[in-house]
């Protein structure tokens, strides 16, 4: 493949990997805190929405960013509510929270499908931006994506370095560990439930300020249920999840080029493509057997009496 | 200083039935509370809202027949994971296991179309419930032999399987109209109704196949297997129970129920197969198993509700231009406070005075 054509793949690719890198990587948060959140697409679609009412109310794309952040967290939060408090099953919450989340979402946004909302738009960064093949790939994009490339960063040195991150991998590992050391366990776990629903948000948000910038009805199109297998993918390193959700992002990008490039495959069997890279994914990362998931991933901590 | 303390313990004996009862509705009234809340929002009263909830739902002898007529695929959805949720294998993928199960059938239709009925209608449920199941035994074997988590398998599965349902009525199967479906079915192809009712026979399958489904986890030994494996995995094992075969047979099962309703809603509904069969039986039907806590009598009692609940938000959609999403909110409200509510029947909460 030539270069005029792999550039603007891979930068398209990009695009569409950040709202599935914020997700995933909101996702590996609560995971690595020991709970099991199946809702992402549901905090997503909340994010989404929150995010795009409040571009349109106020015209600030920062504050509606900030805004489904705090919508996914809220979202997040009542997972927290029926597993951390009620004791509730972890994967039958998570359901549960993807189609409220997404019904809600949906419901609220029904006026208006269909309108735009100010976003943000492309901002090259001088200098990086004239890099060659680099430039026009990483650095020729709206902030959001620029931001995403510090998170991982940012969360690899809380997981491996801040007092935060060991609780919320200790919890994780052993509650009753956390415990014995006269830490409060529940309170670490609602730290990863509910600073990952925030990133969750924000990776909706990026759907409907950046990359559609108007709004229609299940927006996320299933990109939530990838974060949750990008997870697994991504051995919960923030790492291995960038390089996943571009992964995603690529095979986005070619299904939509493939289409608008007026091919003959028909277009349902191209919209296929994601969903079965996912279960291809997954067989891969189950086959390559890296690190495994955090010990006591899915289980409640029994209230002691 | 006299104070309260509260403290959590843990019951020792299992709840009364009056006691879940309880949990239940005040679960589900806390959900409708939320949901009517939701309307009033939009300027509606509560009353009037509840009002043409119910009507829509059980207010007519119409109203009630199509009830019924959605609680039929919800009912076989829901045993199907049921099924696979007693032995904790979590099966999401009850929606595209359907939407093969409806493939299935149109193929067996279209291709025997001129065989007569006695023939053709059996061998439509044969390659529909094949269809479903094969389609579901994926899932379980990538789960046993390669260690692929099956709720992401099978609720890609879904997406996967919808879209193969557009690419057909959209491609090879496509009506002679144009329109993305296949043409009507033959005669033959079709299940009819009981009587002059407007209920077809599938009422009937739903019975016989929920018997069967109870006789075979209350007196076989497979079934028994089946739920024990589900208690404990590792006892199971040790027992000697073949666990990989009996995942396998789990899915494969509870992926035909899903086709059989799948075959019902084109051959006794429909008469053709389009995308528009596809309006998330196979979601509301885990909302379903859970609610009725996998027990065959509570999802027939629960697929009943649940439909009336679709059916009334149908009516809201009518009378009050309520978005369809309303249905999507009410169900995963409940299916939350109910799980919540579970908290009461395991802990009690004991007031202490503190000296």
């Amino acid at each position: 493949m030539n270069s005029e054509l792999l550039i603007p793949l891979l930068a398209a690719a990009v695009v569409s990997g950040t709202p599935i890198l914020y997700a995933t990587l909101g996702e590996i948060i609560t995971e690595k805190a020991g709970v099991l959140n199946l809702g992402v697409e549901g905090v997503m679609m909340m994010g989404c929405f929150c995010a795009f009412i409040t571009a349109q109310l106020t015209g600030q794309p920062w504050l509606a960013f900030l805004a489904a952040g705090l919508a996914g967290l809220c979202t997040a939060s009542l997972h927290g509510l029926v597993c951390l408090i009620f004791q509730g099953n972890q994967v039958v919450s998570g359901l549960a929270l993807t189609i409220f989340g997404t019904g809600l979402a949906n419901y609220l946004g029904t006026p208006y499908i269909g309108l735009a909302a100010p976003g943000f738009s492309p901002q090259p960064i001088p200098g990086l931006a004239d890099l060659p093949f680099l430039g026009p790939v990483f650095f020729n994009h709206d902030p959001l994506v620029y931001l995403s490339y510090l998170l991982p960063v940012c969360l690899w040195l809380m997981f491996r370095h801040s007092r935060f991150g060991l609780g919320l991998r200790a919890v994780g590992h052993s509650p009753a560990a956390v415990l014995a050391a006269g830490l409060n366990a529940t309170a670490y776990r609602w730290g990863g439930i509910l600073i990952g629903g925030f990133f969750m948000g924000l990776g909706g948000a990026y759907l409907s300020l950046a990359y559609t910038h108007l709004w229609t009805n299940n927006l996320t199109a299933g990109r939530g249920w990838i974060a949750v297998a990008l997870v697994i993918f991504a051995f919960w390193r923030p790492g291995r999840a960038v390089f996943g959700a571009y992964l995603f992002g690529g095979i986005m990008a070619l299904q939509l080029r493939l289409q608008a490039g007026g091919t003959t495959l028909p277009s349902s069997l191209l919209l296929m493509l994601p969903y079965a890279l996912t279960v291809a994914v997954l067989l891969f990362s189950s086959w390559q057997r890296g690190t495994q998931a955090p010990a006591a991933l899915g289980t409640n901590i029994e209230p002691s009496s | 200083m006299h104070g309260f303390l509260l403290r959590i313990a843990k019951r020792q004996e299992p709840s009364p039935l009056w006691r879940s009862a309880l949990v239940l509705c005040g679960a589900v009234l806390v959900a409708l509370a939320f949901s009517i809340l939701l309307l009033a929002l939009r300027g509606i009263s509560p009353l009037e809202g509840c009002r043409v909830l119910v009507m829509g739902a059980f207010g007519s002898a119409w109203a009630l027949q199509d009830c019924l007529l959605k609680a039929i695929p919800l009912f076989l959805c829901s045993l199907g994971v049921a099924i696979a949720f007693r032995l904790q294998i979590w099966n999401i993928g009850a929606e595209g296991q359907f939407a093969l199960g409806a493939i299935g059938a149109t193929w067996a239709a279209l291709t025997f179309g001129a065989q007569p009925k006695f023939i053709l209608l059996p061998m439509m449920i044969l390659a529909a419930c094949s269809a479903g199941g094969l389609w579901a035994m994926i899932p379980a074997i990538f789960r046993q032999w390669l260690g692929a988590n099956e709720i992401i398998v099978t609720l890609m599965f879904n997406y996967i399987a919808i879209l193969l349902l557009d690419f057909l009525v959209y491609g090879i199967w496509r009506d002679s109209s144009g329109f993305p479906m296949t043409p009507a079915f033959s005669k033959n192809a079709i299940l009819g109704t009981i009587g002059t009712s407007g209920i077809h026979w599938g009422l009937v399958h739903c019975a016989l196949l929920g018997l069967l489904c109870w006789l075979f986890f209350r007196s076989t030994r497979l079934g028994y297997e089946i739920k024990a494996s589900g208690d404990n995995v590792q006892a199971a094992r040790y027992a000697g129970m073949p666990y990989n075969f009996l995942v396998v047979l789990v899915m494969l099962l509870s992926g035909a129920l899903a086709g059989w309703a799948g075959f019902l809603e084109v051959s006794a509904s429909v008469h053709r197969l389009q995308p528009s069969i596809m309006v998330g039986y196979g979601f509301t039907a885990i909302v379903v198993a859970w609610l009725a806590r996998l027990n065959p009598a509570g999802i027939a009692l629960t697929s009943f509700l649940l439909a009336g609940l679709r059916a009334g938000v149908e009516n809201l959609q009518l009378d009050l231009q309520i978005p369809a999403a309303f249905g999507a909110i009410l169900e995963g409200l409940m299916l939350m406070t109910v799980l919540a509510g579970g908290f009461f029947l395991s802990y009690r909460i004991v007031v202490r005075r503190q000296t």
